[in-house]
């Protein structure tokens, strides 16, 4: 019964196809370190969930954000589970996705004719920085409100521009909800659109052109 | 190729791959269910008396709006509930008290002094004094709230 309807929806969809190019692809004998993309991958999946959980009971508003972690800690279900795997997978993800542009570096596979999977990949490393940075705001404690106060003033040091810049981070002169909504939109919807975009096109491109092996001393 | 009875590397690689993601998927997947699911099972359960006037000061057979308001903690938000309740004396006996929330969609009924009747506007729901449905679409009489006297003062459990 269950292969008739696999063998239904594989007729009219191509998934064995899809299973065979994707997953059955030939790849050559390499080691551990060429996990760390789909570790990044995997890291991403998490934070997408987490975050879409998290901002079930999160408020982005100066009143509102500390309480609701409050709440999201000692009074929802499981939220200390939920937001302390966002908050841990953040710095992971961070870890794993630079490592593996050392990987990238270090094993020269940015060559000929992968230099879109490495431009792509430098904009993913970006992007996760990013979110790390947007990310660190939305707690609304201490730590979040210096943390910006001081990471939105570094780009101010910028000749002629660096003041707009600034104020364009901050919404404003000052820091305030402005710029926790605005930190959050960035969070929650710009860059992760951007995420999303951009590894299909790396994956595209890693399964288009396959994996290079590890360098041997002769190359 | 010798077809064997052992587990092949690849069967054995599925196999693993597919428990150790069933184990990661519950263990995530049944607290996250928890955490959607539980705020909205929570049942704010309070039984307190709340005084809504002296006995003596109702006029007998008049039902009379008592207004006050209670805060409950709904996540990290205290919500103010304001509450109706019409406190009626009879001639003889003691007073009781109907909500003025309608039992068809939760409007709230006023008492209506001409038609001798209470009145929701939404839909034309209709109760009698003692909170009896005489016409309209509810489909249970007023709710009537737990009463108390101490000292002369009416109290309602809410």
């Amino acid at each position: 019964m269950a292969s008739k309807v696999y063998d239904w929806f594989n007729e009219r969809l191509g998934l064995s196809g899809i299973y065979d190019t994707v997953l059955d692809r030939k790849v050559p004998k390499v080691n551990w370190f060429f996990t760390l993309g789909s570790a990044s991958l995997f890291l991403f999946t998490m934070q997408a969930v987490t975050g879409i959980f998290l901002t079930v009971y999160y408020v982005p508003t100066p009143d509102l954000a500390y309480d609701s972690i409050q709440y999201i800690m000692n009074g929802a279900p499981y939220g200390w589970l939920i937001r302390g795997i966002h908050h841990w997978g953040a710095t992971l993800m961070v870890i794993f996705v630079f490592a593996h542009m050392l990987r990238t570096f270090y094993f020269a596979a940015y060559k000929y004719p992968r230099e879109l999977t490495w431009v792509t990949g430098v904009v993913l490393l970006l992007a996760t920085l990013g979110m790390g940075f947007t990310g660190y705001l939305l707690p609304w404690n201490q730590k979040a409100y210096w943390a910006t106060t001081v990471g939105t003033s570094i780009p101010g040091t910028v000749p002629f521009i660096g003041p707009w810049i600034t104020q364009i981070l901050r919404g404003g002169t000052d820091l305030s909800g402005v710029t926790l909504a605005r930190f959050f939109s960035v969070h929650i919807w710009v860059i992760p659109a951007v995420i999303i975009a951009i590894i299909g096109v790396h994956l595209y491109l890693v399964i288009r052109l396959g994996i290079s092996g590890i360098p041997r001393a002769d190359d | 190729m010798t077809k064997s009875t052992d587990m092949s590397r690849r069967e054995f690689v599925n196999l693993t791959v597919g428990a150790v993601g069933t184990v990661m998927v519950v263990c995530v997947g049944i607290p996250a269910v928890a955490y959607v699911l539980g705020p909205g099972l929570k049942v704010n359960k309070s039984e307190t008396w709340v005084p809504v006037g002296e006995v003596a000061d109702f006029t007998p057979d008049v039902p009379t709006l008592v207004s006050f308001t209670r805060t409950t903690v709904n996540g990290w938000e205290k919500t103010t509930n304001s509450y109706g309740v019409y406190v009626t004396k009879p001639q003889t006996g003691d007073p009781y008290v109907l909500s003025n929330v309608c039992t068809h969609l939760a409007c709230r009924v006023t008492w209506n002094e001409e038609k001798f009747e209470y009145v929701c506007p939404c839909h034309d729901g209709l109760f009698n004094i003692q909170g009896d449905v005489v016409g309209g679409p509810p489909p249970k009489p007023l709710v009537r709230y737990p009463t108390k006297i101490e000292d002369g003062t009416l109290y309602i459990q809410v």
